[in-house]
C-alpha cells in the first residue's frame, strides 16, 4: 500500500531498534508515555515493543475519548434517547461503552431507542433533514481532532434552518489531561508518576500545532515528541525522546513534520473558538473532574446544544473501587496489576476507562499483547 | 375448465400477503418463479417433501440464513451467498455436498424483477456446483416485520468412508493453510453500504468450495485434521475457535497472508483488521506437516486456490493463543472481535 507500507519498513525499523540500543543507558528505566489511543493501537498491532530494548517502557495514556466518557455522560446520552421524540446519532464505538448499572447505548437500542449509528456529521445532518419531525440529536465526542468537524456542523445545520437539531457535546482537551496525569490531587494516593517523557499526540497536533505543549514540557521537565501514527513515526520519535533525556532536555519536538507545525491550523482552530467555550471542568473515566478539559456550546448557539434544550443533568458516578485506571495511566502499575483485568473486566464487559476501547490500555493490552505476560512469567 | 389466472408481472409487480398466503397466488409464485429458477426432477413433483437417493458414506447436513444488507453486491447477491455458503459449510467437513433445501421470508412489497433475479442466481449457483435445490418454503410478511428478504438454506451431503475431519484431531507442528486473498467479500459488502460507499474494484469472493475441496481431499486425505471457511470474524475468530476446540495454540507469519492491495487499503481507511473480515469463498484446512506441501499444491491447481498460502503453524501453548509474527518485525495476539463491527454481511 503506497503512502503507508513506507512507514512501515521491517528494514528501517531494525536499524532504528539497533541505534535505540545502542543510545540507551542500561542503567536506567526509560518510561515513555503516548498519549494517544492510536499510538496505543498501533504499537500493539505492529508489535513495536518487542522491537524495544527492555528498559524502555511504554506506558499506554488516556488518549481515547471513548474510554475516558464518564459513565454519567452515557447516563444522560442513555436517559436522551430514551425519550420518545428523540433520535441519537453515535459514532459506532459508544455503542458498547457501559454506563452505570451496566447498561449502554447498544442495550438501549435493543429496549426501543432510536439510537442510529453514523460514520460522520453529515450522516447526522441527513437524518435531520429527513426527518424533521423528530429531535435529532448528535451524540458529539472526541479530542480536538474531531472538534472542528462537530463545529462545522454545526454552521451547517445553521443555514439549512435545521430547527430540531442538536449536538451533545463531550469535546475534550488532551494539554489539561496531560497536565492532570503529572499534577492532581489523585496522585497523593498513587504517591508518584512515572513518566520521563511523553510521545506527543499526532492528529490533535495537526490542529492544536505543538505550542500548546510547550508550558507543559516546561513547567514539569518532561521532553514531549509529538509523533506520528505509523510505527516507523514511533520509533524515531522514542529515540528522539531517549536523546533528550539522556541529554538533559526537556523540550517539545515535533517528529510529525510532514502533517504538524507550531501553530497548527489556525481555520480549524478560528471555527471551534467561536461557537465553544471551555467548561469549568469536566469528569473523565479513570482521571476524575479535570479542571478546564471539556468544551461546551457558548450561549449564541444554545438552540444547537441538547444539554439546554432538553434540561439535561449530569449524576456522577463512582469508578469501580478496584479498579486501577488512574495508577495504571500514571505508569505506577501495569495491566496485569489490577485484580479485574481478564477477570471481571474484558473487551466484552469493561469496567474502567482503560479497558473500554481497543485503543485504551488495558484493552490493547488484553487484545494484542496478553502472551508477553506469560512469557515474562516463564522466563 | 381451468379458470384464468393473470399472468405474474415479473417487471413491474411486487411481492403482496396474498403470496405467502397458501392460495393460488402462492402456488404461481412458487412455480412461476422458483421452478423455473431452480427446475429439477424433485421439485417438478411438487411433494411437500423430496425423497433422494443417497450413495455410500456417511450424511452430512447443515444449516444457514441469509440477513445480509444490501441484497445485491460486486460479485453477488443473497441468492448466490445462500447457494455457496451452504455448500461450503458441507465441503468443509470433506464432503460432496447434494441437495439444498430454500426457505424466504419475504417483506411485503418487495419487488418480483428483484425476487427473480435472486433465484435466478441461486439456479445458477446450483446448477455450476452441480447440487440441486429439491425443496423449498415461502413467507410473506407485513412490511417492516423483515428487512426486504431473508433465505435460509439446508445443505446436505455425502462424507467418504474414512474421512472424520474435526477440531480436535489438530497436533502440534500442523500447517495452516489459507486457499486465498483474505477479506474481498466484507470489504465489498461495506463499499456499498449506504452510509459508507466507498469507490472500488473489489468483488465478493463468493464461491463454491466443494471441487477445491475434492482435489485436497485427494491428495491429502486424513491428513487434513480439519477444514474450516472463515465467513463472519474472519480468519481471527475461525483459528481462535480452533485454538479452543483442540488445546493448542497457533503462530501465523503476517507476511505470508495473502491481502490485496485494495483490501488492505479499505481496511486501513476504515479502522478495520483484514483477518476479521469475513470470506464467502475462501477455506483454511490444518494440514499434518508432511502432507502439506502435497495438500498447498492441490490447491493451487484449482481456480479457486491459485493464491494459497502455507501462514504458520499449530504450537503448543496453554493458553491457546493465536500468536503472529508482525511484518514489521514484532510479535501480536490475533484475537476475537470484540462485538459487533459490521452487522449483516452474510
Amino acid at each position: 500500500m503506497k503512502y503507508a507500507d513506507e512507514f512501515r519498513d521491517k528494514t528501517i525499523a531494525r536499524g532504528l531498534a539497533r541505534v535505540i540500543g545502542a543510545e540507551t543507558d542500561s542503567q536506567r528505566e526509560y518510561r515513555f508515555m503516548e498519549f494517544c489511543g492510536g499510538h496505543t493501537h498501533a504499537i500493539s498491532r505492529y508489535g513495536l515493543e518487542d522491537m524495544l530494548p527492555a528498559n524502555v517502557r511504554m506506558i499506554h495514556g488516556p488518549g481515547c475519548p471513548v474510554c475516558v466518557l464518564p459513565a454519567s455522560r452515557i447516563d444522560m446520552a442513555i436517559r436522551l434517547a430514551e425519550q420518545p421524540e428523540v433520535t441519537l446519532c453515535v459514532y459506532g464505538d459508544l455503542m458498547r461503552v457501559p454506563g452505570s448499572q451496566g447498561k449502554s447505548l447498544l442495550s438501549a437500542k435493543a429496549f426501543g431507542a432510536d439510537i442510529r449509528m453514523v460514520y460522520s456529521t453529515l450522516d447526522a445532518i441527513r437524518i435531520a433533514e429527513q426527518a424533521p419531525n423528530r429531535e435529532v440529536v448528535f451524540f458529539a465526542i472526541g479530542f480536538e481532532t474531531t472538534t472542528p468537524p462537530t463545529a462545522v456542523m454545526i454552521r451547517l445545520a445553521e443555514k439549512k434552518w435545521l430547527k430540531s437539531f442538536s449536538v451533545f457535546c463531550n469535546h475534550v482537551l488532551t494539554p489539561s489531561a496531560m497536565h492532570s496525569i503529572l499534577e492532581s490531587p489523585d496522585i497523593r494516593n498513587i504517591g508518584r508518576v512515572e513518566i520521563d517523557g511523553f510521545l506527543g499526540p499526532a492528529h490533535v497536533s495537526t490542529i492544536i500545532g505543538t505550542e500548546p505543549y510547550e508550558v507543559l514540557a516546561e513547567q514539569f521537565g518532561k521532553p514531549i515528541v509529538i509523533a506520528g501514527f505509523e510505527p516507523l513515526d514511533m520509533m524515531q520519535a522514542i529515540l528522539m525522546l531517549v536523546r533528550q533525556v539522556n541529554e538533559g532536555r526537556h523540550e517539545v519536538e515535533n517528529q510529525y513534520s510532514r502533517a504538524v507545525t507550531r501553530k497548527g491550523n489556525r481555520r480549524a482552530q478560528e471555527e471551534v473558538s467561536d461557537i465553544f467555550e471551555l467548561r469549568d471542568q469536566f469528569e473523565w473515566r479513570g482521571l476524575g473532574l479535570v479542571p478546564h478539559s471539556g468544551l461546551k456550546l457558548k450561549q449564541a448557539y444554545a438552540q444547537f446544544d441538547a444539554e439546554m434544550r432538553f434540561t439535561m443533568h449530569e449524576v456522577r458516578v463512582a469508578d469501580n473501587p478496584a479498579c486501577e485506571c488512574g495508577a495504571i495511566l500514571r505508569g505506577v502499575k501495569r495491566p496485569v496489576d489490577c485484580k479485574l483485568f481478564g477477570t471481571v473486566c474484558t473487551p466484552e464487559i469493561p469496567i474502567g476507562s482503560c479497558m473500554v476501547s481497543s485503543e485504551g490500555a488495558c484493552a490493547a493490552h488484553w487484545t494484542y499483547g496478553r502472551f508477553r505476560d506469560y512469557r515474562l512469567r516463564r522466563a | 375448465m381451468r379458470a384464468y389466472q393473470r399472468k405474474l408481472d415479473i417487471k413491474n409487480g411486487r411481492v403482496d400477503l396474498s403470496h405467502g398466503a397458501g392460495g393460488r397466488a402462492m402456488a404461481q409464485l412458487i412455480s412461476g418463479l422458483f421452478h423455473e429458477a431452480f427446475g429439477n426432477e424433485w421439485l417438478a413433483r411438487g411433494n411437500d417433501q423430496a425423497a433422494f437417493d443417497v450413495g455410500a458414506g456417511r450424511m452430512v447436513m447443515t444449516t444457514d440464513g441469509y440477513v445480509i444488507s444490501p441484497l445485491f453486491f460486486p460479485g453477488g447477491n443473497i441468492g448466490s451467498l445462500a447457494v455457496h455458503g451452504t455448500i461450503n459449510d458441507v465441503a468443509m467437513g470433506g464432503a460432496r455436498p447434494l441437495y439444498l433445501s430454500a426457505s424466504f421470508i419475504i417483506e411485503e412489497g418487495f419487488r418480483f424483477s428483484d425476487l427473480k433475479t435472486i433465484a435466478d442466481s441461486m439456479g445458477e449457483a446450483a446448477r455450476a456446483a452441480g447440487v440441486y435445490i429439491i425443496t423449498g418454503d415461502t413467507k410473506v410478511v407485513e412490511r417492516g416485520k423483515a428487512d426486504s428478504l431473508f433465505i435460509s438454506t439446508t445443505g446436505v451431503g455425502v462424507l467418504a468412508d474414512g474421512l472424520d475431519l474435526s477440531a480436535e484431531k489438530a497436533r502440534v507442528g500442523d500447517r495452516v493453510l489459507v486457499s486465498g486473498s483474505l477479506g474481498d467479500h466484507g470489504t465489498a459488502i461495506m463499499s456499498r453500504r449506504q452510509n459508507l460507499a466507498f469507490e472500488t474494484e473489489i468483488v465478493s469472493d463468493s464461491a463454491a468450495l466443494h471441487d477445491l475441496v475434492a482435489l485436497m481431499v485427494a491428495a491429502g486425505g486424513s491428513s487434513i485434521r480439519v477444514m474450516r471457511d472463515p465467513t463472519r470474524g474472519g480468519l481471527a475468530a475461525m483459528l481462535n475457535e480452533i485454538a479452543h476446540q483442540s488445546g493448542l495454540g497457533f503462530h501465523l507469519q503476517e507476511e505470508a497472508i495473502p491481502v490485496k492491495p485494495a483490501v488492505a487499503a479499505a481496511c486501513e481507511l476504515l479502522g478495520l483488521d483484514p483477518l476479521h473480515v469475513a470470506n464467502e469463498g475462501k477455506l483454511v484446512a490444518i494440514v499434518a506437516p508432511d502432507m502439506a506441501d502435497a495438500v498447498l499444491a492441490a490447491m493451487k491447481a484449482h481456480p479457486l486456490g491459485c493464491d494459497a498460502a502455507d501462514i504458520g503453524e499449530a504450537v503448543a501453548d496453554n493458553h491457546q493463543f493465536v500468536q503472529m509474527s508482525t511484518s514489521f518485525g514484532g510479535g501480536r495476539i490475533v484475537d476475537w472481535l470484540s462485538g459487533e463491527q459490521l452487522p449483516r454481511i452474510c
